[in-house]
């Protein structure tokens, strides 16, 4: 039913409509709305026996998920960035154990310092930990893709991070469709584990392995996630027909990704998550100076489609990858992956990061890095919007005197004297 | 009129099965008992943890018609018990990490709930590594949930299975290859140690018990008794650990008895935070005697020993006799 609705309200919703058994939370800012939520509606017989679990910790909310899940019930639980990272040993244990849970990454910075405002750098330092992470770029597609998470997840027992920009898109209020539960009924089967724990039947489940099948287990893992680059598109297509919508939302490609005027377009600025949006606007404002300009945006970050990448960036003559996370030390995450995507193709490609710890990234800033893609002039990697005068002088003092004080601390000072 | 039991017949408190009557026997000696952890898995001789697991498995599964989910954590148990394609487990059992066995079990025991499978209950073991030190906050918020878990402890008081490191539950003076009996203050140090029974108290949980592979059939008495309460319990059970301890495999069960006898550790039963039961010493012996037959206690002893920590250890367990009120006729 079309609703004018908080973004975490609707996932919420949503997520109550897939008849969580168990549901467990730890609060952390951007995700609160939407634990706060379900506590509610699990206490009005919403979610019919539904068990939401007040944890003491986010280490404790994946271990509660794990036991939950093996024990075969369907299981979701949500957080982010510092309880991302504070859940980091549970959440490879869910991955390497093939546990269909489903989470949603509310993303935001990670600390120090600490800020709670939007980047992606909680979920991205995760890629690599066996989950599926699928990014929205909307809070209808945040909505939708934990549907499809859920049947994602059973399908291939593995589990699934539902990531969506904190604050831009958990607190934004919107029309969205929420899903009507008998649609959801009509996608999304019963959970029919591969594995649980039971006394008719008993199993040992996470015992030690060791180099003899090791190597197997993880292959199978990379396995399970290659397998999702064939589902993902059929359940897309599956969702299309129950809800008349894409799950992966405007300009949806498979599941997979999102192609915006990419047909012709000689600048493609490829992103994750809610800035889309605003690419989106500049690629419009260009295309109406004559630019020729287009967008993907990724939507399977994990697994990451090297296939469709290629086929939809391999004629365009200028990618700018914006990120909103980095690689301390290397340069961009997602143009790591693009660049593997594009292997033997020789295309300039920049790397910007923008919008850490919630800096806003403005249509203006935006448009400015096709002009400056087009003219030559946007270095390989750089950051958007950097005030080069503010890390100067903090430079300058560190050269002063040993003891210059904390970083952190003489930036803002620094910001506030002038 | 029949003449009460009591287990003195022999020292080890062992035998005397043959003496009772059918419903007075141990779950062990009975033929169908479930060999929850069977034989086959690799603890070292004399294990004192694969004693206390099995007991403990076994006296849940009688009291819950087999319906048992064990969830372990990271330490020995866990790898002796599956050297994977063999398994030891003869119920449905499972190890996550080595500091999340309360909230995987917590995890299993509401989806457990949410399926309206009451009769399966949850049992999450771990060493005192795992339940004293990494595991604890997840543990006391267990308790204070007060989740549908029995949480049992099997403490031998150290790391073993990282090849014996110190712990929060390492008692002073003990050597371990992180607390070397060397320098000025050789083994771990006076603290104040981490007292996990009382501090499962504090928390108000329906049971809390100490148990000691000395003393089996209180062991499976108490589990059963655990079994039959609804909530958060904890039972911690006292399990030398001959690798670590430096002992004779064979003086496993002795070594825990004398551990009783001594003082330093009270065997007792708590509910709603209030001790209802406590076990008597029969006959007391001074902690000498339990620790000089231990080589990490060896550096007290002898020529070049240190009788100033074998008075501390003493007070220790005379302040523990006074406390729980160990001495006396057992009421
Ligand atoms: C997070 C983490 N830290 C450290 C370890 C290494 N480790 C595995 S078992 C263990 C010791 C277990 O000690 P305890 O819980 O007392 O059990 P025991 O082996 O003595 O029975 C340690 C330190 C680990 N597996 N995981
Ligand atoms: S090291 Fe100790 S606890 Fe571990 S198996 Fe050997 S005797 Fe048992
Ligand atoms: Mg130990």
């Amino acid at each position: 039913m079309l609703q004018q609705i908080e973004g975490s309200k609707a996932v919420a919703e949503t997520v109550a409509a897939c008849m969580p058994d168990v549901v467990c939370a730890y609060p952390i800012s951007p995700q609160t709305h939407i634990v706060e939520a379900l506590d509610e509606l699990t206490r009005l017989g919403k979610i019919g026996n539904c068990q939401f679990i007040n944890v003491e910790s986010e280490f404790s909310a994946m271990s509660v998920a794990i036991g939950s899940s093996a024990t075969g019930a369907r299981t979701y639980t949500a957080t982010a960035s510092q309880g991302l990272l504070f859940m980091v040993e549970p959440v490879y244990n869910a991955s390497g154990l093939g546990l269909p849970i489903v989470m949603t990454v509310a993303n935001r910075a990670i600390g120090s310092p600490i800020n709670i405002w939007n980047d992606q750098s909680d979920s991205m330092s995760q890629r690599d930990s066996g989950w599926i992470q699928l990014y929205a770029q909307d809070n209808q597609s945040a909505a939708d893709l934990h549907i499809l998470a859920f049947r994602l997840a059973e399908e291939l027992s593995l589990p699934v991070m539902v990531c969506m920009d904190g604050f831009i898109l958990t607190h934004a209020m919107e029309e969205i469709d929420v899903a009507e539960p008998e649609l959801v009924q009509k996608f999304l089967p019963k959970f029919t584990p591969r594995q649980v724990l039971d006394p008719q039947d008993p199993v040992s489940i996470g015992a030690m392995v060791g180099p003899e099948a090791f190597t197997e287990v993880k292959y199978l893992g990379h396995f399970k996630q290659l397998k999702a680059l064939e589902i993902i598109p059929e359940l897309s297509q599956e969702f299309e027909k129950v809800f008349a919508r894409s799950a992966g939302g405007p300009d949806d490609y498979k599941g997979l990704v999102t192609k915006y005027h990419l047909e012709d377009a000689e600048v493609v600025l490829v992103a994750l998550g809610s800035v889309l949006g605003t690419i989106k606007d500049a690629v419009d404002e260009h295309r109406k100076n004559g630019v020729k300009a287009g967008a993907m945006g990724i939507t399977s970050f994990r697994p990451f489609p090297l296939d469709e990448v290629r086929k939809s960036l391999k004629h365009a003559q200028k990618i700018v990858v914006v990120e909103r996370a980095f690689a301390p030390g290397v340069g961009g995450i997602v143009s790591s992956n693009i660049r593997t995507a594009l292997s033997g193709i020789d295309i300039k490609m920049s790397t910007v990061v923008a919008g850490l710890g919630g800096r806003p990234i403005t249509l203006k800033s935006i448009s400015e890095l096709v002009d400056k893609a087009l003219y030559g002039s946007l270095p390989e990697f750089s950051f958007m919007d950097l005030d080069v005068e503010l890390v100067e002088r903090e430079l300058e003092r560190n050269l002063l005197t040993r003891r210059s004080g904390p970083m952190a601390e003489n930036l803002l000072k620094d910001l506030g004297s002038r | 009129m029949s003449t009460p039991l009591k287990f003195y017949q022999v020292g080890s408190f062992a035998v005397g099965n043959r003496l009772l009557g059918d419903d007075q026997l141990s779950v062990q000696s009975r033929s169908d008992r479930t060999n929850s952890l069977t034989s086959g898995h690799r603890a070292c001789q004399g294990c004192g943890e694969a004693l206390g697991a099995r007991y403990v498995m076994d006296a849940a599964m009688a009291a819950t018609d087999g319906k048992v989910i064990a969830v372990n954590a990271t330490g020995c148990l866990e790898v002796f018990s599956t050297p994977y394609p063999e398994t030891s487990w003869r119920l449905p059992w499972m190890h996550s990490l080595f500091g999340n066995a309360a909230p995987v079990a917590t995890g299993v025991a509401f989806a457990l709930k949410a399926q309206g499978r009451s009769d399966i209950r949850v049992v999450a073991q771990g060493g005192d590594g795992g339940t004293v030190d990494i595991g604890f906050g997840p543990l006391s918020g267990m308790f204070e949930r007060n989740d549908d878990v029995l949480y049992v402890c099997y403490d031998n008081e150290a790391y073993m299975n990282t090849g014996v490191q110190r712990s929060g539950a390492t008692p002073p003076a003990a050597r371990t290859n992180t607390t070397h009996a060397v320098g000025a203050n050789p083994g771990a140090s006076f603290t104040q140690g981490k007292n996990l029974p009382k501090i499962a108290m504090a928390h108000g949980i329906p049971y809390v018990a100490t148990a000691s592979v000395s003393d089996l059939h209180d062991l499976e008495a108490k589990v059963t008794k655990a079994m039959s309460i609804r909530g958060a319990r904890y039972l911690h059970v006292l399990v030398p650990c001959p690798l670590g301890w430096g002992t004779r495999s064979e003086e496993t069960i002795k070594l825990a008895r004398l551990a009783t006898e001594s003082g330093l550790f009270p065997i007792y039963e708590a509910e709603y935070g209030t001790i209802t039961e406590r076990k008597k010493i029969r006959k007391q012996v001074p902690v000498d005697e339990y620790l000089q037959i231990q080589k990490r206690f060896a550096h007290l002893f002898g020529p070049k020993g240190n009788r100033e920590y074998l008075n501390a250890i003493q007070a220790i367990a005379d302040r523990n006799i006074a406390e729980f009120g160990l001495l006396g006729d057992a009421e």
